[in-house]
């Protein structure tokens, strides 16, 4: 089992990698981007078997914590 | 007066810290990160440096440390708790200070000499700074921008949380003076209690003249100050 987290930048923060990647698209000729926004992403290996909804509460519990930081970060889990 | 400076792995100002406290006449001593209690300690200085090599984000994982308990015990019975860069990211991420430090607007590692105006002479940290001084100190950091939403910024400046702000030379806050983008210049605020400070510049490393400035021993001495005056609680 895997856990899989995306950690992105809350809306209202500045992001300035993604300002500047999304820059450096539209030097290069690619139109239509709108927004760039870069984060992280944790895979997180989990023992066979361990129970799902019992997982999903520890790590949200843990994103919240240390994986990602609230105030200007959010993030989205899933386990498969 | 004695100073409890923590050591986290990849502290590296702590020694500064240190023989900065020692300078200004006061003793200071290294607290490893795994100790549980803080001993006889009148003011921690969460030292600058990259504390678990910033992995994460910087901050997040020192905040952990057995040591940090003892501090967050220390910081909820009034004690003084000073954050100097890495240190100030450490006490955010541990919830001891709002908001955040996030990536240098311009995504470079910025290490000069800045300006810095005090916003207000009532803290602990600030009382002794003489008044409209403009104090000249270096910063270090890839990461000092911060941070708040505007809830948290409200309360901040209705509170005079605020306490250092990047200027020019002459002590105006422009924009060109703000050297990581940071919300209405900020460079260090306090906590609510105003026990708990944090600042990106470093202090410790303009304590001389050898070193280009002393306005750092400002910050040092309005410390010094509270604790003779007795009017912030200590541990033993």
């Amino acid at each position: 089992m895997k856990a899989k987290i995306i950690i992105t930048p809350k809306k209202a923060v500045v992001d300035p990698q993604g300002i500047t990647v999304k820059k450096a698209l539209e030097h290069m000729g690619y139109t239509g981007v709108t927004g760039v926004h870069i984060g992280k992403y944790i895979e997180i290996d989990l023992a066979p078997g361990t129970d799902k909804a019992a997982a999903q509460k520890a790590l949200n519990d843990a994103a919240f914590k240390l994986l990602s930081n609230p105030v200007i970060e959010d993030y989205n889990l899933e386990i498969e | 007066m004695n100073f409890a400076v923590l050591q986290f792995p990849a502290s590296n100002c702590d020694q500064d810290a240190v023989h900065a406290v020692r300078l200004l006449g006061h003793s200071a001593r290294l607290l490893w990160h795994k100790e549980s209690s803080l001993g006889d300690t009148d003011c921690v200085i969460v030292p600058g440096g990259f504390s678990y090599g910033d992995y994460l984000r910087c901050g997040a994982i020192a905040r952990f440390s057995p040591v940090m308990q003892a501090v967050k015990q220390f910081a909820d019975n009034g004690g003084l708790v000073l954050g100097i860069c890495n240190g100030f990211q450490v006490l955010t991420e541990a919830g001891l200070l709002p908001g955040a430090l996030i990536r240098n607007r311009d995504l470079q590692f910025h290490c000069e000499n800045i300006f810095l105006k005090t916003a207000t002479n009532d803290s602990p940290f600030t009382s002794q700074i003489p008044t409209g001084k403009i104090l000249r100190v270096p910063i270090a950091h890839g990461e000092g921008c911060y941070f708040a939403d505007e809830a948290t910024l409200a309360k901040l400046k209705a509170n005079n949380q605020i306490l250092w702000q990047y200027c020019d030379a002459s002590g105006n806050l422009t924009d060109s003076a703000n050297p990581n983008g940071a919300l209405q210049n900020i460079a260090g605020i306090c906590n609510e209690q105003r026990n708990v400070a944090g600042l990106m510049p470093h202090p410790e490393r303009a304590c001389e003249p050898l070193l280009g400035s002393d306005d750092g021993k400002w910050i040092f001495e309005s410390i010094f100050a509270a604790l003779k005056n007795k009017t912030v609680a200590t541990c033993a």
